[in-house]
């Protein structure tokens, strides 16, 4: 398997007038294409941090980070936008929907900044991504006539869009309960099986327990690093047929 | 239109095909549109300034273009290369023989034949004007007699609608001949053919050899000459009305009878060039400022090519105020709109966060808000350029609404569309909108992207 991410001694200390706190002391990680890996720890343990960097929203204060190959660490602020427009998805906990766009311009909006030409093409394409994530009934709704649920699926739709080497998901579920939790964690396990690369951030060994391999985090620093089993998943799962997701892949 | 105008125009008109017809410019546009239209009421606030200021601009230079053709009119009425001399009563009047109550002032025969001596004057049309009752058996008119030379057709561009004008032998000959004014012709001959019919002026019968067209009386403007009705002149050959009338002519107002003796009361001077207008007016002055000449200022000189000066000058400055004007209320506008956009991106922090993790550029956020002023100041500017134009067009109908006496007064001009200055005023507001609305625009731009995205 290609290497997707790798990181090397990767430290990030944040200075704020005479304090400094220093969030990620020498963390090393690969992550390898077709992996879906859950950062666990205690709060504060540099697990948002350590996800922020991933997704090229920050840079490390030292060490070094490759996203499939390029050395982005150093790359300037337009570099790694489009960095982010290319290779990456990112799914949140607070679903971040733009509450004045519907359900099909949500999902369009990672295109707008890849260039990509708004046309019927690029529409139909929203339209498949939001059947698959189960609304293709709702797509001129706006977020807030959605559920949270439906809102996070939203959200993994429009991660999808750019057709993304990685995606980032930080507590996903955070805001769900545990019935909506599985079901927007079958939707990733099935998005994962299909391909996809997924690095999720979690407090609940409930969510982890979904994904291939569990990271753990303890003050900066990667406690352990294990594989998981996930069970099988209900193949019964809301609004997913396979060959649907093929083609997102 | 000129260079400056067109440069504007299709600045706009390119920032127009670029929103319109690219990719970003379209969804910017409608991004901007969207979040003004869902705030309605704080958008029009916050463009207020710039409607006010557009607007004005608009119906203050369409004034300023009213006026300017007023004036321009006038002065081509009086003619560009005439200057024009009155006679005036001097107030203080010591010289009046207060028992036969005659007031003798003005220009006199002798002035006109200096004048004549001139080599740069091409024309003296010299008037003497006196109200008197025309009658036709038993019909009566008080129509204002001009007694004239034949140049005066000339110089005030007369059309006869019948017969012809004074020829140069009715005033060697004194000829009892007459050209009667449209109003003066219809109210002495109802059913009469006027044309070689004879009126009769005092004590005098003249024969009507032409009648004028129906002349606009002009709207005495700028003190240099009295409202005037042409169509109630009767026009009669200058040395006729010496011969006829005398020096000394009666005019009876109001029960009060008062005789005056004024050899002419106006003559029009005209020059062989325009370059040679102030000179020759110099000239003039000074012939006539002679004391021996003319003991009392009982004259007075008009050149109607200095009023063109005054109204370049008045135009510059309505210019410069204008300038100074639209400048403050742009800016109190633009400031206003500055306010409104910080507020708007703090209020969207978190859209920009999430916008730059999906990918969006500094430069797409600082786009996509510029847009955003950008068109709250050109809608707002439009809306302003409605208004005022509106506003020119209603004016007219507007001054005869029952509470206009109390804003209009009377001689003020009518507005005129000043058609640069839309362009001007809407290029300008865009500017205002890349002005003030740059700094909200890079403010967003460089958020930290975590940060935005933490934002509540
Ligand atoms: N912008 C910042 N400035 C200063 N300190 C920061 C900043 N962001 C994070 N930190 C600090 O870095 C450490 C790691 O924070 P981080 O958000 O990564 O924790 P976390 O593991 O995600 O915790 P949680 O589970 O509560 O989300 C914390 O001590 C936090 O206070
Ligand atoms: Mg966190």
């Amino acid at each position: 398997m290609t290497e997707v991410l790798r990181i090397e001694s990767l430290h990030k200390r944040y200075s704020h007038d005479s304090s400094e706190v220093h969030a990620l002391k020498g963390v090393n990680i690969v992550v390898k294409q077709g992996e879906f890996v859950s950062l666990m720890g205690p709060s504060g343990s540099g697990k948002s941090t350590l996800l922020n960097v991933l997704g090229c929203l920050d840079r490390p204060t030292e060490g070094s980070y490759h996203l499939g190959g390029e050395d982005v660490s150093r790359m300037g602020d337009d570099q790694l936008s489009s960095i982010r427009s290319r290779y990456l998805g990112f799914i949140f906990q607070q679903y971040n929907l733009l509450p004045q766009y519907t359900v099909v311009e949500n999902i369009e909006i990672p295109l707008i900044y890849q260039g990509i030409r708004l046309d019927s093409e690029s529409r139909a394409r929203c339209v498949g991504l939001a059947e698959l994530v189960g609304l293709g009934h709702r797509l001129d709704h706006r977020p807030m006539q959605l559920s949270g649920g439906q809102q996070q699926r939203v959200a993994i739709a429009r991660s999808l869009v750019n057709r993304p080497q990685l995606i980032l998901a930080d507590e996903p579920t955070g805001n769900l309960d545990t019935k909506t939790s599985h079901e927007i964690m079958t939707l990733l396990s099935k998005l994962n099986m299909s391909g996809k690369t997924i690095v999720m951030v979690t407090h609940e060994n409930d969510i982890a327990k979904w994904s291939k391999r569990i990271v753990r985090m303890r003050d900066g620093v990667i406690e352990s690093d294990e594989a998981n089993t996930p069970d099988p998943i209900d193949e019964s799962g809301p609004g997913l047929p396979m060959h649907l997701l093929e083609e997102a892949a | 239109m000129d260079a400056f105008s067109v440069a504007l125009v299709s600045g706009l008109a390119c920032l127009a095909v670029f929103l319109a017809t690219t990719d970003k410019g379209r969804r910017g546009l409608e991004l901007a549109l969207r979040s003004l239209w869902l705030h309605k009421l704080r958008s029009f606030l916050s463009m207020l300034g710039i409607i006010i200021g557009t607007s004005a601009v608009i119906i203050l230079m369409a004034f300023g273009e009213g006026s300017e053709r007023d004036v321009l009119e006038d002065i081509k009425r009086l003619g560009t290369t005439n200057i024009i001399i009155r006679s005036v009563k001097p107030p203080d009047d010591s010289n009046t023989n207060r028992r036969q109550m005659v007031a003798t002032y003005g220009l006199t025969y002798s002035d006109l034949e200096v004048l004549a001596t001139i080599p740069s004057i091409t024309r003296l049309v010299p008037m003497r004007v006196f109200p008197q009752e025309t009658r036709r058996s038993d019909r009566s008119h008080n129509s204002r007699v001009v007694a004239t030379v034949p140049q005066y057709a000339e110089v005030n561009d007369l059309t006869l609608v019948q017969g012809r004008f004074l020829v140069p032998d009715d005033d060697e000959r004194m000829n009892n001949v007459c050209v009667l004014g449209q109003e003066t012709a219809k109210s002495l001959f109802l059913f009469e053919e006027p044309l070689g019919s004879s009126v009769k002026l005092g004590e005098f019968v003249y024969v009507v050899v032409g009648i004028l067209a129906e002349r606009m009386p002009t709207g005495g403007t700028g003190g240099s000459q009295a409202a005037e009705d042409f169509n109630q002149d009767i026009y009669i050959p200058m040395q006729t009305a010496r011969g006829r009338f005398g020096e000394r002519i009666q005019i009876r107002s109001a029960g009060s009878r008062s005789a005056e003796k004024v050899d002419m009361h106006q003559i029009t001077v005209t020059v062989e060039d325009i370059d040679k207008v102030r000179p020759t007016g110099q000239i003039i002055r000074s012939i006539l400022g002679d004391t021996d000449r003319h003991p009392r200022q009982d004259w007075a000189l008009t050149v109607p090519l200095d009023r063109l000066e005054l109204v370049e000058r008045t135009k510059a400055n309505i210019r410069q105020s204008l300038g100074i004007y639209a400048s403050i209320s742009l800016l109190v506008g633009g400031i206003g709109i500055m306010n409104v956009m910080l507020a708007t991106v703090t209020e969207r922090t978190r859209e920009v966060g999430i916008r730059r993790a999906l990918g969006a550029k500094r430069s797409d956020i600082t786009f996509q808000f510029l847009i955003e002023t950008m068109v709250q100041t050109g809608i707002g500017g439009l809306l302003g350029v409605a208004f005022g134009v509106a506003y020119v067009f209603t004016h007219a109908a507007l001054r005869t609404l029952p509470m206009a006496a109390m804003l209009f007064q009377d001689g003020s001009p009518s507005p005129i569309l000043h058609v640069p200055s839309i362009t001007w005023s809407l290029s300008t507001a865009v500017g205002v909108g890349v002005i003030f609305g740059i700094y909200p625009a890079l403010r967003a731009a460089y958020m930290d992207p975590i940060e935005a995205l933490r934002h509540v």
